[in-house]
């Protein structure tokens, strides 16, 4: 008897989700299969990759990465027509952390001139990411919303304290939205239930888990999204549905795999080729759970994902 | 668990005014409240529709997926109108319903040939000539033959639920355990799993209005335990919905989150 590969049948769909506007939107998930198994569904579109880009200059992050954008990186529009233009970026998302009360505290219209100015000047699409306080972000949000009006951006993140404003002004202002909850499936579930109840259009919902990097705490973020897609294919759960996001870079970037020079960690080897591998790692780990859509920061490090990418696609 | 709705039957009054003149609006408002309400497929109960019941059958599906997008479980025993059903039917929101076939013969004949052409799944029901069969064991012989037939008629076994019947409690207390019982052994006539089916408001027949809601909701969840993969019931009984859920819930099928009961 010849032999016939053994396939999984599913019973439910990702849901797909378009980002940005005109020739270079981008649209996510839409899958019926589990990750990379294409033979036993249909995967319409590749996991994007958004480059990772900030409001006020990256003081915090390691050297090696710093000096990968020291020309543009004082200036949001010209470091996000770097990203655009030289280095391919398929998305950007724009992290408003200067608003952050322990940083720079910037306000929610100082947040708003900069979105407007970054969408002035690119044409791919937009993901805004407030300073994950949640206070702060019902404010910045609803500001940045509204001068994105129009262009059909990702905003988040809608977080159970502050999920009631951010959901109103990505709703009043046509936007998709992230929901994040603390890497707990069943929270993750109550969130966008909320947020349906809402009104807001559970198509609309991209799902973040809560992302953690290699070697700290990937495999709880993981087996989160693992049960995330289950449900979603297998139990046809609607309000699991959502494509996943995973904010990759924040939390690679500061593990002191990726800071600690080479003379304090002969066995290391070079920090700069660390950090690219620890971020390009974790993100593969995530694509390997179901991720759809990954906010990186190291241009060689997406590289890599890329060609991962394409080469199991 | 699939909720199969049963509110759009020739036997209520409204229902049958609406389907003789032709009348959307009863028909239309009972399909939406149903899938609001939790249904995943409605049943079209057109009875034996002997007059024009293709032309019916036509026009009944039509009219409820207009507003519905639900898949339908077609309810008649008119061969012809069944076909007319299965014609119509939109497959977009999954595949149609045969109900039913039986290990009856001649039913069995008319009904299996129409799930291979129309690619429909297809309820069996255990029982034959002689009426059904009092241990779970002989449902067990009968849902072989409608197994067998379908293997004829290139019907796939996860096309086919198993109903083992339900008889009423004040009637026939042994029965409501045999069913049970059934339920189990279906299961075990196939890998993967047969699928089964119920229609459960007939377990409380008989019995005072007042108890009719509790025995019904306690025996569906009775029969999900054993792995029940749909009944047709009454949707817009909240708390029957609600028992549902639950044991869904309980038994892993769906995924916990504090307002489960309102999705």
């Amino acid at each position: 008897m010849a032999f016939v590969v053994p396939k999984e049948t599913y019973n439910g769909k990702v849901c797909e989700v378009e980002i940005g506007t005109g020739p270079r939107a981008v649209k996510i998930g839409g899958e019926n299969t589990l990750p990379f198994l294409a033979f036993e569904g249909s995967v319409p579109n590749k996991p994007a990759i958004a480059y990772e880009i900030q409001d006020v200059p990256p003081d915090d992050w390691p050297q090696t990465l710093q000096d990968v954008y020291k020309d543009v990186s004082a200036d949001p529009v010209k470091w996000a027509k770097y990203c655009q233009d030289e280095l391919g970026a398929q998305m950007i998302a724009l992290r408003l952390i200067g608003t952050h009360p322990d940083r720079q505290n910037r306000s929610a219209e100082d947040a708003a001139k900069t979105v407007k100015d970054v969408l002035a000047a690119i044409n791919v699409p937009l993901i805004i990411l407030g300073s994950n306080n949640a206070e702060k972000d019902a404010q910045v949000l609803k500001s940045a919303c509204d001068a994105a009006s129009g262009r059909n951006c990702l905003v988040g993140k809608a977080q159970e304290a502050n999920y009631k404003t951010v959901v109103a002004s990505a709703m009043a202002s046509g936007h998709k939205l992230i929901a994040m909850s603390d890497l707990d499936v069943n929270l993750a579930k109550q969130l966008n239930i909320l947020i349906t109840q809402m009104g807001f259009d559970k198509d609309k919902i991209v799902t973040d888990p809560m992302s953690s990097a290699l070697g700290y705490g990937i495999e709880y973020t993981y087996s989160v999204m693992e049960r995330i897609r289950s449900a979603a294919l297998f139990q046809n759960d609607q309000t699991m549905a959502p494509p996943m996001v995973n904010d990759v870079g924040m939390y690679v970037w500061k593990v002191k795999e990726t800071m600690a020079p080479e003379a304090d960690q002969p066995s290391w080897g070079p920090v700069a080729d660390r950090g690219i591998g620890w971020e390009a790692t974790t993100a593969m780990g995530f694509l390997m759970a179901g991720s759809d859509l990954l906010i990186m920061r190291h241009p060689k490090a997406v590289d890599t994902v890329v060609k991962m990418i394409d080469g199991l696609v | 668990m699939l909720i199969i709705g049963e509110r759009i039957n020739v036997i209520t009054k409204a229902q049958r005014q609406a389907m003789q003149d032709r009348d959307k609006g009863p028909i239309q408002d009972m399909a939406i409240n149903q899938v609001k309400s939790g249904a995943g497929m409605l049943d079209i109960n057109i009875g034996p529709a002997e007059d024009k019941g293709d032309e019916l059958m036509d026009w009944i599906v039509k009219t409820v997926q207009e507003v519905a997008h639900v898949p339908l479980c077609l309810d008649t025993t008119n061969p012809v109108a069944m076909e007319a059903g299965l014609k119509a039917h939109d497959n977009t929101w999954g595949r149609a319903m045969i109900n039913s076939a039986s290990g009856e013969e001649e039913r069995l004949n008319m009904m299996m040939p129409l799930a291979g052409k129309y690619n429909s799944l297809i309820i069996g029901l255990t029982l034959n000539k002689q009426g059904i069969p009092a241990l779970a064991e002989d449902r067990c012989a009968i849902a072989a033959e409608i197994m067998g037939k379908a293997v004829e008629c290139g019907v796939p076994m996860e096309d086919i639920y198993l109903d083992p019947l339900i008889m009423p409690v004040p009637f026939s207390q042994e029965k409501s355990l045999e069913s049970i019982r059934a339920i189990r052994m279906f299961k075990e006539l196939n890998d993967p799993a047969m699928k089964t089916v119920v229609g459960l408001s007939n377990i409380s027949n008989g019995a005072p209005k007042t108890l009719r809601p509790l025995l019904n909701r306690v025996y569906t969840a009775l029969l999900m335990y054993e792995g029940l993969d749909s009944a047709i019931i009454d949707p817009l009984e909240r708390e029957m919905v609600e028992v549902i859920k639950t044991v869904d819930i309980l038994m892993g099928k769906t995924l916990y989150a504090h307002s489960y009961l309102e999705m």
